[in-house]
């Protein structure tokens, strides 16, 4: 019950931060340019084809009534329509979509499974080469531009070594399955030399975009476990005598973990973010791609139905993890 | 001011922020001597097309680009572009969200919710997405690059600040101080202000090295300052086609752009731990207390 | 009959940034079995630095320069440091923390962490349990043991007073009161059935109101079960209610020691004496002891106090008295004990 009351609660929050976002969109994509209309039209066009563009699509109407349209349509899931592929943007997000998922999931996957433990053993070992070793890294891992790490490794396995293909998501024919995420439907469908294909074409990218998240996750946690590490209740453990892996393996890491879940959280809109990049240098089929795709080609409905998509995205994200994070720390449950 | 001379001092203690300070500074100094430690300075706009793609050494310390210009020299400008970037869209940003941040928490009205609402959603939503709308929608330049990334970096130091006042506000010293009739201004500017600088400079020396981050990314998606600039972003972008033969095209100005954010991020790492207040206390209480 | 616990010229330092501080100085106390023993001393005087010494559990800046800890017989010092983690530590002797409101994870529940005690360190537990190999992670609980621990568990909570002992299990701490989160922590200490309890101010931060319930509660628990306890305090007041014996100390030395009786009865310390005379009296006059706590990074040498004390001679700060026995079980560390020859 008190769970419910805290969703509704995070929904009141929610709701009118996503008609600000699309307030925001809208000012972009309508009010600041000095014609939005001339935009879309594209550089060939005629002032009398502006013009009537600008009648068909309604833009001559006063700004108010034309954002309660442009509302209207994104709730109807309307995205607009691409200038270059004349399709509506929202399949050609839903197409590209798993790609991206894929690429995303496996980056984070790899950033909690290597960057939690990490993070751990840096505060246990305070101090030591270890851990200076890994503040080196982690310094440095939110100091890299992202596309140049891709490049870079690019470079160095796939140019020079040899040892995994250069981009795309699969050399050949993908797997036959229903999630559309080519290493689950390859295991599925016990197809090992597609999945290894095809984990031998996301490892770059997903290392890549793993990078800042795994040094982002190291230091949270690691600053995580040494404040939770000062508390009575690991001093009472201590002096009671529990077995030391016990007391930090389950009740620190615990403790340390409710923050850090909220960084899981927005470890994914970082991720997310940083997909667009990556993607981009590693041509990988996904949502970052398109929007990089449409920016070069002027698609200028694109662009903006791809940062309103996004940004909804991340708005929901937010609004997950805060639920999470209420769940997982009880004391918010029954505050 | 003796207090900020002990601070000072005790960050010169701090090795990783003055190796921090030192990096910041090459660069800069690299930025603003460009035209004389340049080796080719013209070659910011004139093109060598016979002189393209020579790996280092010899005449040109960093090899030469597809345009046959000299990688170090171009370089070098594309610090100032770098720092430029960096200064005024976090300057702006300042500008903008501390009295923002100050407003809001101060006063307790549907425009302090308003405002924070506003903040959210960019603080929601990554800075690269909406920076990339607002600069394909006005085109790519230097300008509206800085204007993009200002647009949306504002709203950190905001939510910044309004917390903090929120919770300033709430300590007696403030309500006496408005009690006894001193005007809001007043208040928020002698009593308010000194206590939030300390979280604003740390987050302006982080804020950099994101920032220049972010300008370079738009800078590789071709949504930055057009050619001729040697915007490090889009070097990179040029360099590409011709991997893995010319290496050091691409490695020069991703390394330039690593060492530039690295120093702002190691400097704001130190200013944080001597300026913020809660890990001071948190040293303070783990050192052994003769109350034992 | 050799006493149960016995502190011999401890001497413990800190690293701190200002240097090193000698927060105990060649310090010793006993403890018999089934004794509860009060440590009474202001803030700073190095009473839980002592109890934590007890435990091992000091902060890495640490240091025992001297002494030993002898508990049944052996030097806990000396003894390999995995054996006194799962044999003393939690079972032969156990804790009462001073602060219930954290001394708990707010994550799990009372029952979660009562039973995890309970695993470790139930008196029930297997003679091979300390002789397996399998990491502690993944040990298992044997539901046998488990549910006798459990029933045990339930009986002790009763003991304590804690209403609806069943439900309690379920809630997490935060849904306590103080006094009722300290019953759980006496509760916890009781289980593993120890010998020694260490119990560092565990009603300061109650209401006063709590506090005299929980004392009594405590001490007819003990005494009951003839576990004996080190109890420190800064409360004279306290220490009368609980103690069978009372301990003074001063700036990391221990000045006096003695039953309530005598003590409360016929102080010979200097020190003490000013301590009970600066107990609130009805008369209204508040007397304190003027001068201040000496630092504990450059403590004056020889008795720590002499430099405060009106009956101070030139031997007090050449070196620190010896012990001197006044009859029964009174003994004093003073050159000049009062009322004395």
């Amino acid at each position: 019950m008190r769970i419910l009351a805290l969703v509704v609660r995070r929904l009141a929050w929610f709701v009118p931060t996503l008609l600000g976002l699309l307030a925001v969109t809208f000012v972009i994509a309508r009010v600041i340019p000095a014609d939005p209309v001339a935009l879309i039209a594209g550089e060939t066009a005629t002032p009398a084809q502006v013009d009537a563009l600008r009648r068909q699509l309604g833009f001559d109407r006063p700004l108010p009534v034309q954002f309660v349209d442009y509302v209207r349509r994104l709730v109807g899931g309307d995205l607009g329509t691409s200038l270059y592929t004349t399709r509506p943007i929202v399949d050609d997000l839903a197409n590209r979509l798993p790609a991206t998922i894929e690429l995303t999931l496996v980056a984070m996957a790899a950033s909690v499974i290597v960057g939690i433990p990490l993070g751990v053993v840096s505060a246990l070992w305070r101090n030591s080469a270890v851990d200076h070793a890994l503040r080196v890294i982690t310094v440095s891992g939110l100091a890299i531009a992202s596309f140049w790490l891709g490049i870079m490794l690019q470079l160095l396995f796939a140019m020079r070594l040899g040892w995994t293909p250069l981009n795309g998501r699969l050399a050949g024919f993908p797997p036959r399955g229903v999630t559309g995420l080519y290493l689950v439907d390859a295991v599925l469908t016990w197809d090992w030399a597609t999945f290894g294909a095809a984990l031998a074409h996301i490892a770059l990218p997903a290392a890549t975009l793993a990078f800042p998240a795994l040094a982002t996750l190291v230091r949270f946690t690691r600053a995580g476990v040494l404040e939770v590490m000062q508390s009575n209740f690991v001093l009472y453990e201590r002096a009671m005598g529990l077995p030391r892996s016990v007391i930090v393996w389950k009740y620190i890491l615990r403790s340390a973990l409710t923050s850090t879940l909220t960084q899981i959280g927005l470890l994914f809109g970082i991720l997310l973010a940083g997909a667009v990049v990556t993607e981009a240098v590693f041509d990988w089929p996904g949502i970052g791609t398109y929007a990089v795709n449409s920016i070069i080609r002027s698609d200028y409905n694109a662009v903006m139905g791809f940062t309103v998509w996004a940004g909804t995205i991340f708005l929901v994200v937010n609004l997950l993890v805060d639920i999470a994070h209420s769940v997982v720390d009880p004391r918010e449950r029954v505050s | 001011m003796t207090s900020a001379l002990y601070l000072l001092a005790r960050l010169g203690r701090d090795r990783s922020a003055l190796i921090g300070l030192a990096l910041i500074l090459v660069v800069i100094v690299a930025a603003v001597l460009a035209p004389v430690l340049a080796s080719h300075p013209g070659d910011v706009f004139e093109i060598h097309p016979a002189k393209r793609l020579q790996p280092p050494g010899g005449e040109h310390l960093l090899g030469t680009d597809r345009m046959g210009s000299d990688i170090y020299s171009r370089l070098l400008f594309g610090a100032r572009i770098t720092i430029v970037i960096g200064i005024i869209a976090v300057g702006a940003s300042v500008v903008i969200g501390v009295p923002v941040g100050l407003v809001a928490g101060y006063y307790h009205t549907w425009v302090s919710d308003l405002l924070m609402r506003v903040s959210d959603i960019f603080l929601a939503v990554p800075q690269v997405v909406l920076a990339i709308a607002i600069a394909q929608t006005l085109g790519p330049s230097l300008p509206n690059v800085i204007l993009a990334l200002s647009v949306t970096y504002w709203p950190w130091f905001a939510r910044l600040v309004y917390a903090e006042t929120r919770s300033l506000g709430k300590e007696v010293f403030i309500e006496s101080t408005a009690a006894l009739g001193a005007s809001p201004f007043r208040v928020i500017a002698l009593h308010v202000l000194p206590n939030v600088a300390s979280p604003i400079i740390v987050r302006a020396s982080i804020g950099m090295g994101f920032t220049i981050l972010t300008a370079a990314a738009l800078g590789f998606l071709g949504l930055g300052p057009p050619p001729p600039t040697p915007e490090w972003g889009r070097t990179i972008a040029e360099s590409r086609e011709f991997l893995p033969d010319a290496w050091w095209y691409a490695l020069a100005p991703g390394l330039a752009i690593f060492l530039t954010v690295m120093g702002f991020n190691l400097l704001g790492d130190g200013l944080r731990d001597i300026l913020d207040p809660r890990i001071r206390r948190a040293a303070a209480a783990s050192a052994p207390d003769a109350d034992a | 009959m050799p006493d149960l616990l016995s502190v011999t010229d401890l001497s413990v330092e800190f690293a701190t940034d200002r240097g090193v501080a000698r927060v105990l100085d060649r310090i010793s106390l006993s403890v018999a079995a089934g004794e509860v023993v009060g440590l009474v001393g202001e803030s700073g005087c190095g009473k839980t630095t002592l109890g934590r010494t007890i435990l091992g559990i000091l902060p890495g800046s640490a240091r025992i320069r001297s002494g030993a800890v002898r508990f049944k017989g052996r030097d806990l010092l000396e003894l390999d440091p995995v054996a006194v983690n799962d044999e003393v530590r939690g079972r032969a002797i156990t804790f009462i923390p001073q602060d219930p409101w954290s001394s708990l994870s707010p994550l799990f529940t009372v029952g979660t962490q009562i039973m995890e005690l309970m695993k470790w360190k139930s008196p029930r537990r297997d003679e091979r349990w300390s002789r397996e190999r399998w990491p502690a992670l993944v040990r298992r609980y044997a539901r046998d043991r488990r549910r006798a621990d459990l029933d045990a568990v339930l009986d002790v909570l009763r003991a304590v007073q804690m209403p609806e002992p069943e439900r309690a299990l379920r809630r997490l701490p935060h849904e306590f009161s103080g006094g009722q989160r300290q019953r759980l922590m006496i509760a916890m200490a009781l289980l593993p059935s120890p010998d020694l309890i260490i119990a560092d101010e565990p009603t300061t931060a109650l209401d006063v109101t709590i506090q005299a319930q929980i004392l009594r509660l405590l001490r007819d628990l003990v005494k009951g079960r003839r576990v004996s306890v080190l109890f420190t305090t800064h409360d004279l007041a306290t220490a009368y209610e609980i103690c069978d014996r009372v301990v003074v100390m001063y700036a990391g030395q221990e000045m006096e020691s003695a039953p309530t009786d005598a003590f409360f009865g016929g102080p010979a310390h200097p020190y003490t004496r000013k301590l009970l005379e600066s107990l609130p009296s009805p008369d209204g006059d508040i007397r304190d002891i003027p001068g201040e706590v000496p630092s504990l990074i450059e403590p004056p040498p020889g008795c720590r106090f002499h430099p405060r004390c009106d009956y101070a001679t030139a031997e007090c700060g050449a070196g620190r008295p010896e012990a001197r026995a006044l009859g029964g079980e009174h003994r004093v560390r003073c050159y000049h004990p009062v009322g004395v020859a």
